[in-house]
């Protein structure tokens, strides 16, 4: 009786123990919890003259390997244009100090994020380093707004009032 | 007396809601005095929660795999495959896992709670114990109903593993999507509070409900071999409705 009692007691602590051991694994594998880099890092800086949607803690990529995230975002107030600390694991610590950032979408509308493009330097990026090369963010808006000024002299604003002149009388 | 309430259908079905609520009260009356059979809980969980393990775990494989499946098939029209991690393990964290072992766990545990408890009643069981003092509440009812509560997130959490393990199982094994590209779409989309720890808390709430409409059943069934039948089925079709009303509620709370 006392063996069988011991053994389903076994039995619930060691159920017990998956259920936590799952859950453990889906909180620290699966989520972006298993993006935190616990090992040491360094610190770069990086000016935009615009960021778009760049959010804190958003990642940096290089040749699409996240080697880092957003640490702070702030705005120099002299020159008036964004100031983007970004923390990079020590792993990578080979960057050359001629490479650019740029702030990429990921896809059409998905999350920004930092891309670093290797330039060829010799030179490696120190601690507190400054990338000398930026691209700020790509304004949708923006695209929208030139492709719309850019076409409208020839063609499309042709065949966008036409049919708002002519279709109006059908009816 | 019954020729009277026949007809209200609706009032029938009010006294039952009543009559649930208030035992819901004496059942969390009778938790404090049912630690004192602690041991009894721990079989309990031992009995609808470790003993569920093997359908939850089958289940949440299959129903990984064919999520793999059906959202690779949908999402290769996008051009999207990549998301197919995050859509997958989303879909299970927040809908699938908690639903799937509710309902699962309703059939497997429910339904066996139901029949013992009905069985103690037909047979006075109940009115032995409370002869001999012992409440009936705090030493068949509440273990259970605690049992419930501890068992449904460890069992939905287990599902939930076997479902992403069974995701990629199919779609990167055997489909052939990138290992990186699947588990760092799902890090970088799937949130800890928002998302897994959500689905905890409806699985929690799913737990109490099924297991406290399971114990309800049998508490209260008639004393015949057709009562507890009756009681069995009503546990599982009251807990499945239960369940997918309270799926729609919660989420949107939980939002």
């Amino acid at each position: 009786m006392t063996q069988q009692r011991r053994s389903y007691q076994i039995g619930t602590g060691l159920f017990i123990l998956l259920g936590f051991a799952a859950l453990a694994y889906l909180a620290t594998q699966t989520t972006s919890v298993a993006n935190f880099s616990q090992g040491d890092s360094y610190a770069l800086k990086a000016r935009f003259t615009n960021i778009g949607q760049l959010k804190l803690r958003a990642p940096v990529k290089l040749a699409g390997v996240r080697i880092g995230s957003v640490e702070s975002i702030t705005l120099d107030p002299a020159k008036l244009d964004a100031i983007v600390r970004i923390s990079i694991d020590k792993r990578y610590g080979e960057i050359p100090d001629d490479s650019a950032a740029a702030i990429f979408t990921s896809g059409l509308l998905g999350d920004q994020y930092v891309g670093i493009q290797p330039g060829g330097s010799p030179d490696m990026m120190k601690d507190g380093g400054e990338f000398v090369l930026t691209q700020s963010s790509m304004q949708l808006e923006d695209l929208i707004g030139k492709f719309l000024v850019n076409g409208s002299p020839q063609k499309p604003a042709n065949d966008a009032s036409k049919p708002a002149t002519t279709e109006p009388p059908k009816p | 007396m019954s020729a009277e309430r026949r007809p209200s259908m609706l009032g029938d079905a009010l006294a039952q809601v009543g009559a649930c609520g208030l035992f819901l009260l004496q059942v969390l009356a009778a938790v404090p005095k049912s630690l004192r059979h602690f041991r009894e809980t721990v079989r309990q969980v031992w009995f609808v929660g470790a003993m569920s393990l093997v359908i939850i775990m089958t289940c949440g494989l299959f129903v990984g795999m064919v999520l793999g499946l059906q959202l690779y098939y949908v999402l290769s029209i996008f051009g999207g495959t990549a998301a197919l991690g995050t859509v997958v393990s989303l879909s299970l964290y927040r809908e699938l896992g908690p639903v799937v072992t509710a309902l699962l766990f309703a059939g497997r545990a429910g339904t066996s709670i139901t029949a013992e408890i009905g069985l103690m009643r037909a047979t006075d069981q109940l009115a032995a114990m409370e002869m001999m003092a012992v409440d009936p509440l705090a030493y068949v009812a509440a273990p259970r109903f605690i049992a419930g509560i501890v068992a449904m997130p460890l069992l939905a959490c287990v599902f939930n593993a076997l479902g992403i393990f069974g995701a990629h199982l199919v779609g990167v094994s055997w489909l052939g999507l990138d290992n990186g590209t699947f588990w760092s779409n799902m890090t970088s989309s799937v949130d800890v509070w928002k998302d897994v720890v959500n689905g905890v808390w409806k699985s929690v709430a799913f737990g109490a409900v099924v297991s406290l409409i399971a114990v309800f059943q049998g508490y209260t069934t008639p004393p015949t071999s057709e009562g507890v039948a009756y009681a069995t089925t009503r546990t599982v079709v009251f807990s499945s409705i239960v369940v997918l009303a309270l799926d729609f509620v919660m989420t949107a709370f939980l939002m």
